[in-house]
């Protein structure tokens, strides 16, 4: 590769050909500030709009000046980064973003937290020299999340998201001029368009235009209530960054603390999402199983691959992207609304109350829960069984609204009998984590033999689409896994065609799994920061006794005791649910 | 109009040939240029003979074509585009579509050897769908020289294919700037996206694409035809060749003119233009359309190139001439100005989306009377940070009728904040409409006229305006018989 010379503020260095200004002034570790640009090089995630001109700086020989964002270094190039002319332009910029933004920081879900006030802070701008019209859009609020475009900065970023990395093809630009503004066709309700909540937009956003529909307070108002048994559950890439919150190290496990932090909240029952995701195994396994002798018997009426339901994110792509396919993913419900199912039946009926006196609440990595909570599938005579969802980011909110300092708490264990969970489950977090739970239940009832390894190397890299041979008995299974949904349409693309055949598929909408959830604390960019909560589920797995779903006790009593097996009638009605095909606008 | 001024190159056939029959172009001279470079030229002696005449991009930045053509040939691809931009958009201007309403072939032929110099064999012509004469001429154009065999495939027997086709524009002005342009033509939102790379390497469908405006073609053939050492003899030093211009504004002969570049204002307006309507003073001159700048009494003798009216905070533009006299306010003018580009900016980057609101913000509180010296000194801070950080052409000379003409009439500006007077008496809110006594007869039509009926006084008195009611429509000014009212 052809290298080129570049100086900057009398520093000079080598890059190769195709990288940009900014790009050489990192590698010389100079500073430029920037807004719009990102790049998340794990999601091949790049947004260079070049809009917010932020990174402006002089170019030898240019006439204006150039964003450094997208502007590829020439062999020979001299730029400036902090001339009196440079400085001028980026606090022009910033005062005019400044000036069209609403200063109302101390009640924004993203202060603290937001790249333009950090910028506005770093500037030191005290006040606005052009003030003038503010933008007036409607708040847009969907079960997940909430779009206030009077904050947006057409940084592009939620489109580039949307449209690239997901492939929803939600959101983009519309209007002209002061009106211009990032939204769904014909400006419609975000509730009403192909959006399939994941929250990558949330996660991008570099201001509040785009965040989480929060619903903390209706956790403290059915936590105060006596009348009420609160139960809450909390799925597994929640305690893989939790600590985040509070400036802890990403990399360690916070499942202990986060117990002990709900308890603290006053939950009546501390449960574990986990434990659901030992018995979704023993649905989707078994369905997997049964529809897999099936199409080896010929049996023309039965499809494959099958396609895990576990995330509401991808189930609502599916419907509203690939309708002719809703008969392949399995019809086993998400984890979360499995709990929520036995919760509000079997466990109502231990403790001898109705459903209606349970309040069943999830703290989710992920804003699709929301949405898949309020499906009305998922609800007898009206009562959810999942009543309220928060993410990652609102249980921090919580904890610290209520004095709790999760970082100052001892390690407790979760209540049984919902609480209890094998290795299989919490890697449910990890893209492949359902799959290589799956497999190690489904390779010991196939054969009736002992796994000789538990850990599926294939299925356990970040990689967006990851596949691989299994071979399970005399069977050789072609297993598939994407995270990020325009890896799943990639790979859907393939299972239309035929030009691959697969067995089963794993999808995660969000890239690299729930770890990298819409709910879960910002990373800011930093892709470590997925890469080490990744690792703390496989290393939770690894310190677990059991590492196989059907190994949990409590499953099998659950089964014993009141599903009879799975599959079973009472099985379906509880566990099982069907898709619906949506427009793909 | 004088005609001894005027040279018609790109214009030549205009009027003179029927546009809807192939056989009169031909018979014009029609497709010999295609011929001559087909037949007795190589594609590089093709970008030489360009690069030789000096040809510069007429839809106002003034790139040299040979050289974008050359860019566009040394890149390898299957595929090459040729794209002929008539999105002609600057309020007032219609160069482009008199060349395509009355010489189409001129473009076809041009875009034939453009393809064929750079190695390319499709083009696209993206026309707004307001030319809907202009597209028909075209459509049949197309059709008359697929079956002349001058479009299509083994174009006069050799093995160079071309074809052609139209899309239409929906009418938003920045996307005649051509990375706009090809966003649209690809089906997405039309706004720019940042050079490099520059089409010529990756543009339409991610292919080299030379993208050229209707004017800039139209003058093609004629150059390949009587040799790049005829044409580089007109004009001035750095710009060669002829300009289309639109005369509008208060000037007496309006209209297109077509004029050897390096004539100065001063022959345009007075000599082609016939001088300033109704005896009126000159003022200034805006070109370049709603992103020039205004030239005055000062710039009459500058001579008409890329460069000279880059000196003068102006631009070549696409060709837009707007002619001011005495009566114009130059606040009022930026304020026109950007009204038109506040309006028509994409609104992806923060300088042009934000600053062209907050300038038209500014300039509409001046000449509100609501100005002050700080808003003046912070206008001028902000257009230049605007040239200096927007994305495109667009948002980069949107500042500039406030630049140019605060240049010479910072005075004006002065006047409106700091005595609240229009001097031009355009400005509405600074005005004020009084009787003077010595005149009033007390007729009193100009109470019975009043829509707001704030004028008083008994018959065969004097009569009084008040200002506090008064909305200075001006209907009493004009209806008054005696002179007796004046604004002031």
């Amino acid at each position: 590769m052809s290298m080129m010379n570049i100086t900057i503020d009398g520093k000079t260095t080598q890059v190769p050909a195709g990288s940009m200004i900014l790009d050489a002034a990192k590698q010389l570790d100079i500073t430029i500030p920037t807004l719009c640009f990102l790049n998340l090089d794990v999601m091949k995630y790049n947004n260079m709009a070049a809009s917010c001109r932020v990174c402006v700086v002089e170019v030898e020989g240019r006439r204006n000046l150039a964003p450094a964002c997208a502007t590829p270094v020439m062999d020979g190039m001299v730029v400036k980064t902090n001339t009196m002319r440079v400085l001028l332009a980026r606090r022009t910029v910033l005062e005019l973003l400044l000036s069209n933004h609403p200063k109302d920081c101390l009640v924004c879900a993203k202060s603290g937290e937001c790249d333009l006030q950090e910028l506005a802070e770093n500037f030191g701008i005290r006040d606005i020299s052009y003030p003038g019209v503010m933008s007036t859009f409607r708040k847009d609020i969907s079960p997940s999340i909430i779009r206030e475009m009077d904050k947006c900065v057409m940084c592009r970023r939620c489109e580039t998201m949307c449209n690239e990395v997901q492939t929803c093809g939600v959101l983009s630009g519309v209007n002209r001029g002061f009106d211009a503004v990032v939204a769904p066709a014909f400006e419609m309700n975000l509730e009403d368009s192909a959006c399939t909540n994941c929250g990558q937009c949330t996660q991008v956003c570099p201001v509040g235009a785009l965040v989480e529909h929060d619903h903390t307070w209706k956790v403290i108002q059915a936590l105060v209530d006596p009348e009420l048994v609160t139960v809450v559950q909390t799925a597994p890439a929640v305690r893989s960054a939790i600590g985040e919150a509070f400036g802890m190290e990403p990399g360690q496990s916070f499942t202990g603390k986060m117990a002990a932090s709900l308890r603290m909240l006053g939950f009546d029952h501390v449960f574990d999402t986990d434990f659901a995701a030992d018995l979704t195994i023993m649905e989707e396994g078994s369905e997997f199983l049964d529809r897999l002798q099936k199409f080896l018997d010929g049996d023309k009426n039965v499809k494959l691959p099958i396609m895990t339901s576990c995330c509401p994110g991808w189930v609502k792509f599916f419907e509203h992207q690939f309708p002719e396919l809703l008969e392949i993913p399995s019809t086993a419900k998400s984890p979360q609304q499995m709990f929520g199912a036995i919760a509000k039946s079997y466990y109502a009926e231990l403790l001898g109350i109705p459903r209606e006196k349970m309040v069943v609440v999830s703290v989710m990595p992920c804003l699709a829960k929301k949405y898949e909570a309020s499906r009305p599938e998922f609800a007898v005579n009206g009562n959810p069984d999942v009543d309220i969802v928060i993410s990652s980011r609102e249980l921090g909110h919580l904890l610290k609204q209520m004095n709790i300092d999760l970082s100052k708490l001892p390690d407790e264990d979760f209540d049984n009998p919902l609480g209890f969970s094998t290795g299989a489950a919490p890697i449910f977090g990890n893209s492949g984590g359902v799959m290589e739970a799956a497999l190690r239940t489904a390779y010991e009832v196939a054969t009736g033999e002992t796994l000789p390894s538990v850990e599926f190397e294939a299925v356990r890299t970040l990689t967006g689409v990851k596949t691989a041979e299994i071979q399970v008995g005399p069977h050789t299974l072609n297993v598939g896994v994407a995270s990020g949904l325009g890896n799943a349409r990639e790979l859907l693309e393939m299972v239309k065609s035929g030009e691959k055949q697969f067995h089963v598929i794993e999808i995660m909408a969000c890239p690299g799994g729930c770890i990298g959830g819409g709910g879960q604390p910002y990373h800011h960019g930093d892709m470590e920061i997925l890469k080490k909560r990744n690792q703390v589920l496989y290393n939770e797995d690894a310190g677990k006794p059991q590492r196989k779903s059907h190994e949990n006790p409590y499953i099998v009593e659950l089964y014993e005791k009141y599903l009879g097996k799975p599959l079973s009638e009472k099985a379906h009605k509880l566990l099982h649910t069907h898709y619906f095909e949506r427009e793909k606008m | 109009m004088s005609e001894k001024k005027q040279i018609r190159i790109a214009t030549r056939n205009s009027g003179f040939i029927d546009p809807e029959n192939i056989d009169s172009y031909i018979a014009a001279g029609g497709y010999l240029a295609l011929a001559k470079c087909i037949e007795e030229m190589t594609p590089t002696q093709v970008i030489d003979e360009m690069k030789a005449s000096g040809l510069r991009g007429r839809g106002g930045a003034g790139f040299p074509t040979g050289v974008k053509w050359g860019f566009a040939a040394g890149y390898k691809s299957d595929t090459k585009y040729v794209v002929c931009n008539a999105d002609e958009g600057d309020p007032g201007a219609f160069m482009d579509r008199a060349i395509l309403e009355g010489d189409p072939h001129s473009v076809l032929e041009a875009m034939a050897i453009g393809a064929y110099a750079i190695g390319g064999n499709k083009g696209t012509i993206y026309i707004r769908a307001e030319y809907p004469l202009a597209i028909k001429r075209l459509k049949i154009a197309i059709e008359q020289a697929e079956e002349k065999g001058v479009l299509g495939k083994g174009i006069f027997g050799s093995d160079f294919n071309f074809d052609l086709d139209i899309k239409y524009g929906a009418g938003a002005f920045v996307c005649g700037e051509e990375t706009a342009l090809i966003n649209s033509m690809e089906g997405m939102r039309g706004e720019p996206y940042t050079k490099p790379p520059f089409p010529a390497e990756s543009g339409y469908w991610s292919k080299p694409t030379i993208v050229n405006n209707v004017e800039t073609l139209a003058a093609i053939p004629a150059i390949i035809v009587k040799g790049a050492n005829w044409f580089n003899k007109i004009g001035s030093e750095t710009t060669k060749g002829t300009k289309v211009f639109a005369l509008a504004g208060k000037i007496n002969n309006v209209g297109l003119i077509e004029v050897p570049m390096g004539i100065t204002l001063r022959e345009v307006i007075m000599d082609v233009g016939g001088g300033v309507a109704k005896g009126k003073e000159f003022k200034a001159v805006q070109t370049g359309g709603p992103s020039g700048g205004a030239l005055t009494y000062k710039d009459l003798d500058v001579k008409i190139d890329y460069e000279s009216l880059a000196a003068c905070q102006s631009i070549m533009g696409s060709g837009g001439m707007i002619v001011m006299d005495e009566d114009d306010c130059m606040v009022a003018v930026s304020k026109f100005f950007l009204d038109f580009t506040m309006d028509e900016t994409c609104g992806k980057c923060t300088p042009c989306r934000i600053g062209s609101k907050r300038i038209y913000e500014t300039l509409d509180k001046i000449t509100m009377g609501q100005g002050t010296m700080d808003d003046i000194e912070n206008l001028k801070l902000l257009a230049v940070a605007i040239k200096d950080t927007a994305l495109c052409g667009l948002g980069q000379t949107m500042p500039n009728p406030v630049l140019s003409t605060m240049r010479v009439f910072e005075d004006e500006y002065k006047a409106h904040v700091i005595d609240k007077k229009c001097p031009a008496g355009v400005c509405s809110s600074l005005l004020e409409f009084v009787v003077v006594d010595e005149k009033c007869v007390g007729c009193t039509l100009c109470a019975k006229i009043c829509p707001v009926d704030c004028i008083s006084g008994k018959v065969k008195e004097v009569h009084v305006i008040d200002q506090a009611a008064c909305i200075k429509c001006g209907a009493c000014l004009d209806k008054c018989k005696f002179d007796a009212i004046i604004k002031r």
